[in-house]
């Protein structure tokens, strides 16, 4: 059953050999140098500063919801900057390799790249992008800011909420392990199919691609059922469906896509993985296999995710225009029914991906017709958006500028993709950059959003704000190159310049390549602001209050900036749908609690990283067929889960003095200070 | 707007001694929606299998028709039956209380099981010895991972239920361990959904 592989294979150490590290290419020679430095600075600074105690205890065993999401945005950001690098490279590679004549170096014909790396660069690029960091980024500001926003003290189920991290994690390390042991797959993000089968990809890269999205995607399922059920269970007393957040209504619905589309992922890579360990034909060209098979799969997990990743970032709009307009949200109802109507048409237009499949005229124009559908609910969120904004009292702080040219940036997104919705238009431009410029627009939207929840909640949670003039270069300077990036790519797109060229045989479209290339080192620019704004931020770090906008709607601006690791020391009660702003009408924002109640919370636990890393090395041991390796890993997973449904600790409980002290000296309750070490509840007191 | 009103003498801010959720109901939720993503799986394992279930798919080889065994079929059916009723008076037991009572029907549910998984390995193995592995055509495939899910499914239930023979005498009746015996039926109940379905799908409908 097992597949013959071509290549050296031995028991101990499966398909590793001395050739899989790539010590002769100078790039990733270079690449690693500079993250070996990285790494040892940050060892060293944790060893040096005796903070490693600190960091197991405090971080990497916590099952705080504010920490677990703080670390997925940490994921999320490293791996940003990752695919960044990737399109700057790919970029780079374009704007060099231009003619016949074009010189080449380091191995390469033309530019820098030979196509295989090249073709590992873009498929990269896309599968971190979307997999390993928009996710991750909006998982981690969803995990961060929903509890606050319903006023419960953490997630329903805070140890599998660690557990999803790690997972995330573990699949975030393989793909940058594939950097430096062996090579990533060079099949394009989607794995064109049957170009991922083993005969024409017999490397490991398209395993590691492949069990890097299959372990991250289990802990996207596993976070989508904390986030329902933590909706669902553990609003506070007050909210009825109608008072909920928009945030948290999108979040909600973005987590049914999740529960609902990840499956099908799971299906269809593990059905690739038989046809490349089992030498089963599901997908193969012959024997049976059928192409479409996998490509109607994918998509159908794909597009939905497309929605999994926009559905937040425009609740993230519906938090901050009205906030910074100083006005209710226009349409609360029509806004909810709109996120509903387009995470439900999600899973009706997965075609449209791939209208030049052929499935003719009848099947192409339910799926045309369907995506155009899309457009309704989502002008109907457009048109309130304005509203709210109209003759409302506007502040133009960062958020609200990121905001604001995320709608831009869905009108120029939106508009193509309904030109898009079009088959006839989308058999001529199919394969174009013009669509990568249409979906660019609709995910730098979705960063657009990100950065927008970044600098809006950071203070919640840190107690400090962002350095505005900092944060403003940043914008700026972003959305400049994303303007000029794309809008170059747009026409390069109409000119006819097919996607995934590592060789430019048409020196007409130098100029436009060109300015790309200058976009790019915009982008370069605005990471130094980036970088500079949480410099100088963390250097001043000036406190503010509960509400650090002063305008601020909703629940989590209730309790206080930094706030406290338990959340609210006493549930509040809800009595309106924008309750703070309800109280700060009536002169109730300053109220607080008459006395405070003892607190019962989870114990740390060390078995999700465990549990985490150990499915690293299963993954690790599955990609270079080291079945020792994998098949321990499996049978400690098993054990650990076993071993921890053994365990009787029943969390501790703060007591009301404590909670008293903490309340008066918040440094002491932040997520950052050092908690004493809890004894846990017996079973006695805890009934 | 009705939600909208102004604070009056009876307006509460904060709500002491609010108990958030109730564990037990939120794990039940939970678990549904693990069913519903693990159904999801099943879902995507179907659409391979009717897309490749046609002469096309099959390469050359059998399809449904020439391989699946109704009858056979039907008395695996009635032993993954069989082991849900003795899992349902396992919980009739608990609700007594009875300790030996949920452990007998425990160890029934699972004797059951492994005499469902002795016929499907046995026909599948059987199936291999022909020459019709999963690896001989796009229809056995699709086939083979499907069953073989399923029991993957069954399997990994087995061993849920030996853990629970370990924790109901360490443990007692904790409200750990009902949660998990309750979670454990629906589980149980839904891998029997799904062979019913493929039963009904691969082999009653795919028998003719």
């Amino acid at each position: 059953m097992q597949v013959a592989i071509q290549g050296p294979w031995s028991p101990l150490l499966g398909r590793l050999t001395l050739s899989a590290i790539p010590y002769t290419n100078p790039i990733l020679v270079g690449t690693f140098a500079v993250a070996a430095l990285i790494a040892l600075v940050v060892a060293g600074a944790v060893l040096y500063y005796k903070k490693l105690g600190y960091l197991w205890r405090e971080w990497l065993t916590t099952v705080d919801h504010k920490k677990i999401g703080v670390m997925y945005i940490i994921v999320g950001l490293v791996m940003f900057f990752r695919a960044f690098v990737d399109g700057l490279m790919m970029r780079t590679q374009q704007a060099m390799a231009i003619g016949p004549h074009s010189p080449g170096v380091l191995g390469a014909q033309h530019g820098y790249l030979p196509p295989f790396h090249f073709d590992q660069v873009y498929s990269a690029h896309g599968t971190i992008m979307i997999l390993f960091a928009a996710t991750p980024l909006l998982t981690g500001l969803t995990n961060v800011v929903v509890p606050l926003q319903i006023g419960a003290r953490d997630m329903a189920f805070p140890y599998m909420n660690a557990l999803s991290l790690w997972l995330t994690t573990a699949g975030a390390i393989l793909v940058m392990l594939s950097l430096f042991v062996g090579d990533f797959s060079s099949a394009g993000w989607v794995g064109l199919i049957p170009l991922t089968e083993l005969p024409y990809s017999p490397g490991v890269g398209v395993d590691y691609w492949m069990w890097a999205i299959q372990i991250s995607s289990i802990g996207t399922t596993l976070n989508a059922i904390n986030m329902i059920v933590t909706i669902i269970k553990m609003r506070a007393p007050g909210m009825g469906w109608f008072r909920v957040p928009v945030f948290t209504w999108t979040t909600l619905s973005t987590n049914i896509i999740g529960l609902t589309a990840f499956p099908i992922l799971g299906v269809v890579l593990a059905l690739l993985g038989a046809d490349r360990y089992l030498g089963t034909h599901f997908f193969t060209a012959g024997n049976g296999g059928n192409l479409m098979l996998y490509t109607n799969m994918f998509w159908i997990w794909g597009h939905p995710e497309v929605y999994f990743l926009v559905l937040p970032a425009f609740g993230i709009f519906s938090e901050i225009i009205p906030t910074f307009s100083e006005k209710p949200l226009f349409g609360y109802t029509t806004m909810v029914a709109a996120t509903f109507a387009i995470a439900g048409i999600s899973w009706a237009v997965w075609l449209h991906h791939f209208f030049t499949m052929g499935a003719g005229a009848d099947v192409n124009g339910f799926f045309s017709i369907a995506t155009m559908l899309v457009g309704i609910p989502t002008g109907v969120k457009v048109f309130n958006w304005m509203f709210t904004l109209y003759r409302g009292r506007l502040t133009f702080t960062t958020p609200m500028l990121w905001a604001l040219a995320g709608l831009f940036l869905l009108l120029v997104g939106g508009i193509t993709g309904m030109m898009l919705a079009i088959p006839a238009i989308n058999y001529t431009v199919h394969n174009s950059v013009f669509v990568i410029a249409h979906f660019h627009c609709m995910v730098l939207l979705v960063a657009a959003a990100i950065f927008a929840g970044v600098v809006y909640w950071f203070p919640k949670v840190f107690g400090f704000q962002l350095d505005e003039k900092n944060g403003l270069m940043f914008f700026w300077s972003f959305i400049t190159a994303t303007a000029i990036v794309f809008t170059a790519m747009f026409a390069l797109g109409f000119q006819g310049e097919t996607r995934r060229l590592d060789y430019i045989f048409n020196p007409a479209w130098r100029p436009m390549l060109w300015t790309e290339e200058a976009g790019m080192m915009l982008y370069l620019v605005s990471i130094f602001y980036f970088l500079r704004m949480l410099y100088v931020s963390l250097r001043d770090r000036v406190p503010v209050a509960s509400d650090p906008w002063g305008t601020a709607r909703t629940l989590e601006f209730l309790t206080h900036s930094p706030v406290p690791f338990y959340n609210f020391a006493v549930t509040p009660q809800v009595n309106a749908r924008d309750e703070l702003a309800w109280r700060r009408e009536h002169g109730l924002d300053k109220a607080q609690p008459e006395a405070f109640e003892p607190i019962h919370m989870p114990s740390n636990t060390g078995v999700p990283i465990i549990i985490g890393m150990l499915s690293l090395t299963l993954g690790f041991g599955l990609i270079w067929r080291i079945w020792w390796m994998a098949g321990f890993s499996l049978l400690a997973i098993i054990i650990a889960v076993i071993i921890r449904s053994f365990d009787k600790n029943l969390g501790y409980e703060l007591k009301p003095e404590e909670v008293a002290a903490m309340e008066r000296n918040l440094a002491t309750a932040s997520i950052i200070a050092e908690q004493p070490a809890r004894t846990p509840l017996t079973e006695a007191e805890a009934h | 707007m009705a939600t909208q009103a102004a604070p009056g003498a009876g307006t509460r801010l904060f709500h002491p001694h609010f108990e958030g959720h109730d564990q037990i109901s939120a794990r039940t939720l939970g678990f549904w929606l693990y069913m519903l993503s693990d159904a999801l799986l099943f879902t995507g394992l179907f659409l391979a299998y009717a897309v490749l279930n046609n002469p096309m798919g099959a390469a050359g080889g059998p399809i449904a028709t020439q391989i699946v065994n109704p009858v056979e079929g039907m008395w695996q059916t009635y032993a993954v039956l069989g082991s849900v009723a003795a899992y349902s008076l396992a919980t009739v037991a608990l609700k007594k209380g009875s300790m030996v009572g949920v452990m007998a029907g425990i160890v029934i549910s699972i004797l059951l099981a492994l005499v469902f998984l002795g016929y499907e390995v046995h026909d599948l193995m059987g199936l291999m010895a022909q020459g019709h592995g999963p690896d001989s055509s796009g229809f056995l495939s699709a086939f083979f991972v499907l069953i073989a899910t399923h029991g993957l499914h069954m399997v990994f239930g087995i061993l849920w239920m030996i853990v629970m023979l370990v924790q109901i005498p360490t443990l007692g009746f904790s409200p750990n361990v009902v949660a998990r015996l309750l979670n454990l039926r629906m589980f149980w109940q839904f891998q029997a959904t799904v062979w019913v379905l493929v039963y009904v799908y691969v082999y009653m409908i795919g028998a003719f």
